[in-house]
């Protein structure tokens, strides 16, 4: 079991004939991704990898089965292509995407609204580095070689530290059931508390690490989510607490943030709801193996 | 990105918001020129900087002759203005806006944001205006109204009316007050604003109801397609070497210590600051060079950590997924010969192709300090840079 992903999932690649799409594609493939075919409208009925290229998400779905997408489209173009796969029935859908504007992304979150929740597509991203299942599936552009399989489920918005993380638990001996980037972004698909939720849910999960940053409440959120509904422990680790304090035009948007933004803040807080924090980003894989020593 | 008050008003102009009868000066004879062209008999300079709290560093000047407005111009132009907002060095003051006095009966507060967690507008007003709105928040947060906007339908006359009717304005300028409301919402979701601000509107003792202040703020992601806005961007507001930095597709923060940094992804940027910060160095800058860095963009990062010659060791920290460390070492080698580089560097790759940038870097023999984790090369650069000032005396 890994939640999202897995050895068996059908992924397609929106943006798939570009340079950056096939580079990754190709990486995904040889790690082991079942990679159904691509989408570049325009360019339906080539073949491009060995693979069949779609105009279409809905082709790919009902010819090939796709059932997961990794978006690789330009960010002019990034957010229609997410609304379309969410419309041709994919269940969960990547984008690596950066750049796309915060207005683009609110129709975007509007759009997937509107769709039940048990049809509701699950979207990671934008701005991320996707999701790996160590040793069964990789839907992102991390290089896949520093995971290892295990029981700690990873959970960031940065996707260079989510691999110093996963760097630092291999050489610990430490493996990872699934890790999701959910991308820095205002607007994201999926929140830290969003996927606690999954990695709650699946058995192979053990504990949980989330990597988080300066700015914005998620962190907090994601603390007070696994404080009431979590039986497994999270640790947490916030970038950027000697960054200095932001410069700041407007006073617009101090007066909606209730919980505290700055890294100090929010370690105060999450501390407060039990989380064990990782002091420094160069001891995250040894605060998950003091953890996983006292289970 | 930020653009001045006298921008932000002639576009809320376009969008039926009532603004004073003003006009741009770059020169004291302009200033003038501009108050002899508008009615009445007092008019006030305003310094034109990206920054609020103007008035109180006394970038807002309230004349009663001409004269007056040749001697506040003469004071502002060419002075660099300093206010809680703008760090201590100030911003320069270029360009002054001159517009008609005003009498105010009353201050009000409205300002439109997308508030990321909702993931909609949200709509802000006070009927106590003027003062900064985040005392106003702490002192009195029930004088505050909020109202979420439903993407998908947009800002409704009902919404409208809730906060006409919450900012007190009368009956008579009830229909003008929703004109102003809706025309502000619409500016902010026409041209991908993030944060639109008046503070204060006014109501006047002639019962209008004007915009005396401005502030609008736009998506860096969107200016593609607003090329109008992506024109009003003032490069004088904005640290030079943040300009060259997004000139050169990098993401740049200049800091006050001296270790210069170069590395991939905001998030690792500031875990290696952080790391820094503990080995006992202070980072001089915060440089997120991105994905798909090529050896140019390579170069070019570096050019832009060495032009700060407060700089006294160097580390490069790329963790690689969709940057390729042979790329990356390929850059570091072209950077290093191409610069007369005076300072020790310290390069740490790790990731995608790492065996092979790791084999351009030992081959280049170059004086490059390498290291493996993220500990070890904050400790390594530390320890360059303190050599370097004992070198140094």
């Amino acid at each position: 079991m890994a939640i999202l992903i897995n050895e068996n999932t059908r992924i397609i690649v929106q943006g798939f004939t570009g340079r950056i799409g096939s580079f990754h594609a190709q990486e995904m493939i040889e790690y082991g991704s079942k990679v159904v075919g691509g989408v570049t409208p325009g360019k339906g009925g080539k073949t491009h990898l060995g693979l069949p290229v779609f105009n279409t998400v809905k082709e790919a779905v009902e010819q090939v089965g796709a059932e997961a997408s990794i978006v690789f489209v330009p960010p002019a173009f990034a957010a229609d292509s997410i609304m379309e796969a969410a419309d041709a029935g994919i269940k969960y859908c990547v984008s690596i995407t950066d750049g796309i504007p915060t207005q683009d992304m609110m129709t975007v979150k509007s759009f997937l609204r509107r769709f039940p929740k048990a049809q509701r597509m699950m979207l990671t991203g934008p701005n991320c580095s996707g999701t790996i299942s160590p040793e069964r599936a990789m839907l992102g552009i991390m290089p896949g070689h520093i995971y290892m399989r295990g029981n700690v489920g990873v959970v960031g918005r940065s996707g260079t530290l989510g691999y110093e993380a996963a760097d630092q638990m291999r050489r610990l001996e430490i493996g990872i059931s699934t890790s999701i980037g959910i991308g820095g972004d205002p607007i994201i698909g999926s929140s830290h508390r969003d996927v606690l939720e999954k990695l709650e849910q699946d058995p192979e999960t053990k504990v949980a690490l989330m990597i988080g940053e300066i700015g914005g409440p998620q962190e907090v959120e994601a603390g007070i989510f696994a404080k009431e509904n979590m039986s497994k422990p999270l640790i947490a680790y916030i970038a950027g607490l000697t960054a200095p304090a932001g410069r700041r035009m407007g006073h617009a948007g101090a007066i909606i943030s209730s919980a505290g933004e700055s890294a100090a803040e929010k370690v105060e807080r999450l501390k407060e709801l039990g989380v064990t924090i990782c002091p420094t980003p160069s001891l995250m894989g040894k605060t998950v193996a003091e953890v996983l020593a006292k289970m | 990105m930020d653009i001045h008050e006298y921008q932000a008003k002639e576009i809320l102009a376009e969008y039926g918001v009532k603004i004073a009868e003003g006009g741009l000066a770059y020169t004291v004879e302009e200033a003038v020129q501009r108050s002899r062209e508008i009615d009445g008999n007092v008019w006030v300079v305003k310094a034109q900087i990206h920054s609020g709290a103007r008035g109180k560093a006394g970038g807002i000047k309230v004349c009663r002759t001409h004269d007056e407005v040749e001697a506040a111009a003469e004071a502002l132009l060419g002075k660099r203005l300093v206010t809680h907002q703008t760090g201590p060095g100030g911003k320069m003051c270029t360009r002054l806006y001159i517009e008609a006095g005003t009498d105010i009966a009353r201050e009000l507060y409205l300002s439109f944001m997308i508030d990321r967690s909702h993931e909609r507008v949200i709509m802000v007003g006070s009927a106590q205006g003027g003062m900064e709105i985040e005392r106003l928040a702490a002192t009195n947060p029930d004088a505050i109204v909020k109202i979420y906007v439903e993407p998908a339908v947009g800002l409704q006359d009902f919404q409208a009316r809730t906060m006409a009717f919450a900012l007190g304005v009368g009956e008579d300028l009830l229909n003008h007050a929703v004109k102003t409301i809706k025309g502000c919402y619409r500016a902010l979701r026409d041209l991908d604003a993030n944060i639109l601000e008046i503070n204060p509107l006014v109501v006047t003792k002639n019962n209008e109801l004007l915009a005396l202040d401005a502030k609008m703020s736009f998506d860096e992601n969107a200016l593609f397609r607003r090329h109008r806005i992506a024109e009003l961007r003032d490069k004088t507001q904005i640290d030079p070497r943040e300009v060259a930095a997004a000139e050169a597709g990098l993401s740049y923060v200049g800091l006050d210590g001296d270790i210069g940094c170069m590395i991939n992804g905001a998030g690792l940027a500031m875990a290696t600051m952080d790391m820094i910060k503990l080995a006992g160095g202070e980072p001089a800058n915060f440089l997120d060079v991105g994905g798909g860095a090529s050896a140019e963009r390579t170069e070019k990062a570096f050019r832009l950590v060495l032009a700060d010659e407060g700089v006294k060791a160097m580390l490069v920290n790329i963790f690689a997924g969709i940057n390729r460390c042979d790329w990356i070492a390929e850059g570091v080698v072209q950077a290093v010969k191409n610069i007369d580089m005076k300072v020790p560097l310290v390069v740490r790759l790790s990731g995608t192709n790492v065996e092979e940038g790791q084999r351009i870097i030992a081959d280049s023999g170059l004086p490059i300090i390498t290291a493996e984790t993220l500990a070890d090369a904050a400790e390594k650069v530390v320890q360059a840079r303190n050599e370097m000032v004992a070198k140094q005396g």
